[in-house]
Order: structure tokens, then sequence, then C-alpha cells
């Protein structure tokens, strides 16, 4: 099986100072590959690269398109990667804020997506709306109800539902959890594991949290100042880790 | 008549105004950026609109100018007066025999004819602003044909009110390119942007841009299939002269609830109430 995703060597500067050095790896269809390191370490800079946010340096992105097969996509022009973004993409954002539109209802946030690509029948996308509403756990009754008037973890379902509606098959994921409190993170978690499994997405999250990565990744890249140290299956490296830095993050987790 | 260059703006001025129009032409719903000037007139009374007549108006032309439809109100007889003093045209009120014709908020009832220019003031030229604030955006938006955020806006107003309840400056798609802003007229105007005999030119002056519909061009009003564009008026005949095709204005005649409702286009309800039609109201 081809891989979904193929990262060879990406680099990214801010002047001297290194954002991700020479990150290689490969996502096969159906995986989710955990991505930790603390702050700094330079997740995000790589997740951003990925997801055509940020322009690496040197390296290739190579996503396997439905039409046209493998493509670079830091060589495609911009509205390609602003296609792919809204229909085989899928972002997630650590603040619910950046993601969904406050001013627009929970239904018209959910159906965003579906009218960026052409659907233009008012009870179909209402239809969906309500059907992704639903299947992220949120009352159908709400669907008129601005965002602004959702509780945290509300508000980062409903952002998932937005991105998941077209049907995306890689999804990008920048500490979904973040900021919410433990039973909201739990529910959030079974939520997202269900939606993987049931869809077959392919899903690069980003985290400092290793109990999320436990739960949701089947592999994981520990990286530090820009360079990714470890990586193997997540519970071989969380089991036995080899590296001196990823046995200080996973001794450093707090046992209840 | 030595106080002024003819129609006000100086010869360059009116020459770069025309370049922008001619462009704005050449690509039908483009917003053309323009270095609009400070007019003798606060940004909201029709600084743009003001401009754009100044540089197409020649000494031959004959000028109406209407507010809301009416040629009384105040911002139509100073912009008619302003023209009348710095340009020395003749004005008008009849809609036929205007050449130029500045308008704020309505299209006349009257078809225009080929050889007709309509200007129009224009408050905020982005139809995308107030879903997108960022400029950037909103351009590479244009440029990109990205126009998914317009429908979000029709789709909110269903959710909210049942139907589309946005009922001026209803955003329409110009042969099938570029998503624009009408100008703040009512959607009954809306079918009579397209395919029309004359040249519609659309001046923002705040906001610095200028775009233009030419003759003929095909103007469609974006709609869900489910909830189709409906031009909507208020239900009722004209108290003045009986038409029942034209927009309306509601008028509150006295302190009891007493209300009438009577042509916004005032040309058109004197032209008819010359030829002899009378509606329930009139004296």
């Amino acid at each position: 099986m081809s891989p979904l995703l193929s990262v060879r060597g990406v680099t990214k500067r801010y002047g001297t100072h290194i954002g991700c050095a020479d990150v290689s790896f490969d996502l096969h269809p159906g995986e989710v590959m955990g991505i930790v390191g603390e702050s700094g370490s330079g997740k995000t800079t790589l997740l951003n690269c990925l997801a055509g946010q940020l322009a690496p340096d040197t390296g290739e992105v190579i996503f396997d398109t439905r039409a046209e097969g493998p493509r670079d996509t830091r060589t495609m022009s911009e509205p390609e990667r602003r296609m792919l973004a809204r229909t085989d993409w899928a972002f997630v954002h650590q603040h619910a804020r950046d993601g969904l539109r406050m001013g627009v209802s929970a239904g018209g946030n959910v159906g965003e997506r579906l009218m960026a690509v052409g659907a233009r029948h008012y009870g179909d996308i209402r239809g969906k709306a309500l059907d992704w509403l639903e299947r992220v756990e949120i009352d159908g009754a709400r669907v008129d109800d601005r965002p602004s008037t959702f509780s945290g973890g509300m508000q980062q379902r409903l952002q998932i539902a937005r991105n998941l509606v077209t049907g995306p098959r890689l999804v990008f994921m920048d500490e979904p959890t973040g900021g919410l409190d433990v039973s909201v993170q739990a529910r959030l978690l079974d939520l997202l594991r269900g939606l993987v499994r049931d869809m077959g997405l392919s899903a690069i999250i980003v985290t400092h949290d290793l109990a999320v990565v436990r739960l949701l990744a089947d592999r994981l890249m520990v990286m530090k100042s820009g360079h990714v140290v470890e990586a193997g299956l997540t519970d071989q490296v969380l089991d036995d880790p080899q590296h001196a830095y990823t046995q200080l993050l996973v001794s450093s987790v707090l046992q209840v | 008549m030595t106080d002024y260059n003819f129609a006000y703006l100086d010869e360059q001025t009116k020459r770069m105004i025309r370049r922008a129009l001619l462009k704005a032409l050449a690509i039908p719903g483009y917003q053309v950026p323009f270095a609009s000037r400070e007019m003798p007139m606060p940004y909201g009374w029709g600084t743009g609109g003001v401009q754009v007549s100044a540089a197409v108006l020649t000494p031959e032309d004959r000028f109406k100018v209407i507010d809301q439809g009416a040629d009384g109100t105040t911002n139509a007889v100073s912009i008619r007066a302003f023209f009348e003093r710095t340009a020395g045209v003749a004005t008008t009120t009849a809609t036929h025999e205007a050449s130029v014709i500045q308008t704020r908020h309505r299209i006349p009832e009257a078809p225009l004819r080929e050889g007709q220019i309509l200007v129009y003031q224009v408050p905020i030229p982005e139809p995308l602003r107030f879903l997108e604030p960022r400029e950037s955006e909103t351009r590479k938006m244009h440029e990109l044909e990205e126009y998914g955020l317009m429908h979000v806006k029709l789709y909110e107003d269903i959710a909210r009110h049942g139907h589309i309840a946005t009922s001026y400056a209803y955003p329409v798609k110009v042969e099938g390119r570029y998503v624009m802003d009408p100008s703040p007229i009512p959607k009954f105007d809306n079918p009579k942007l397209s395919n029309s005999p004359a040249i519609q030119l659309f001046g923002a002056g705040r906001e610095q841009r200028i775009y233009a519909l030419p003759p003929y061009c095909e103007v469609v009003s974006l709609d869900f299939e489910d909830h189709p564009f409906e031009p909507s008026k208020a239900d009722h005949p004209c108290g003045l002269c009986g038409a029942t095709d034209s927009y309306l204005d509601e008028v509150i005649v006295d302190d009891a609830g007493g209300r009438m409702f009577v042509c916004s286009d005032t040309d058109y309800c004197d032209t008819r109430q010359a030829a002899g039609y009378r509606g329930k109201d009139a004296a």
C-alpha cells in the first residue's frame, strides 16, 4: 500500500534559528501519527509545514491526491492547495476560536465547507449539519446557536464536526485537547478515537500530552530542538524509551 | 464658470478615474482601486458617485440625481446643484430625458436605454466584508473564486428567519465570475441589473473602489436551490398613482396609525399621475 503522506527531509528555519530540521516519515492510510515534545521543540512548525500553512525551506511533502496520485504539495499552485485544504484535509486548531466562525451559527459553521465545495441546497446542508452535530454529541436543538454560547468542550467538538463534514482523508490536529479539563478531554478523546476508526481517517496529532497519544496514536515521533530524536510504535516508545529525552518525558508524567 | 475646471475635478484626476472605469468595464464586477479625492462633502454622501459622474459628464449631458428614488431629497438636490454650478450641465428629473443618472439606493422604474449611464453611490463595495474582515483574505477569495462564504450568510438568514431575509445589498454574481455588492438597492431592483442596455458604474469614495457592469451583461442573484431568490416589495398598490409594479415607500401620515404606500421613484409616480392614473389616497 502506498503511503498517504510521505515527508522527506522537511526543514524550516526562522533566520538562524531552527524550526524543524530534516524530518522524514511515511503515513499510511488509516494510520494515526503522534508528534510529542516540549514547547518550542518544533512540533507546530512541522505540522504547519505539512498542512501547507508554512512553506518549508527544503524537503518534500508528498500527498497521495485522489485525482492525480502522489504530488508534492509544496509545488502545487495555491488554488490547488486551498482546494485540498477544504476537501481532503482537515485542520483542528488548539483553540476552537481559531477554527470556528464565532459570529455564525453552529449549523453555518458545519455547512461552510459544504458550501465552499458547491453545495447549494439548504435542506441538504442543514440535514448534514444536524447529522454531524449528533455525531459529535451536540444537541441538535442548538444548531442555530452561535459557538460563542457553547462551552469549551462543545466548541472543540463543533470544530471537529466542521472539519470532518466533507469526509477528509487526512486530519491535522494541533493540541486538540489543550485547555480542556480532564473529564471533557476524556470524552473528546473517546469521540476522536471512534471517528478515526469509523471513517478510517489518517491523522497527525501534535500534543505534549502523552495520554492523548497513548490513546489515539499508532506511531509516535518525539521531537526536541527541531529534531526527531525517537520514532516508533506508540507502546514501544512509551514503554521502552531509548533516548534520554524520551525517558525524561515519560518519567515526568504524574502518576495519580 | 471660470472658478472651477469643468465638473469640479482637474483633468488629470478625471483621466485617472476614466482609466479605472475602463478597466472596471473590461472586468465586470471586479473592484478596481482608484485614488479617491477629497470632495466638498462628507464620506457617505456620495463622494464616490460624484467623482464617477464628474469623470463621465460632458457639457452636452443631461444630468439626473436620485436619492432613494426621489429627485427632491437633500442629497439629490445638493448633488444636482453641485453639478449645475461646477459643470453647467442641464439637469432633469425625467428618467428618459437624462443621459447620466447618479443614484443612491434605487434603480429607476422606467426602463433604461442604450446610451444612458447609471452611476451608483456605494458605501461598502466588498460583499464579503462582514464575513471576512481581512482585506488581504477577501482579495484572495475573489482571485480564487472562493465564494462559499457568501452562501454561509444566506444560510444564516434562512436558519434565523426561515427565508432569505437580506432585503437590500443582495449579493450577485456577474457573468459567472465575480461576486459583487450591488450597493444598497432593494433586492426588488436586482433583476434590473441584468441585461440592462445602460452602462452601470459603481463608485465607492471612502473605500476607493470603482466597479462596473457593461451593457447587456448577465447578473445573477445568489440563492439556494430550495430557497430561490425572490424580489420583494410591499404588497400594496401606490396610494398616489395606483401602480402595482413599482417599489413602494411606507409613509406614516398621522399619529393614529395612518399610513400610505407610495412609489419610491417620484419621477415614475409623477409621470403616471400626469397620465391620469390615480391611487386611493390621491387628493
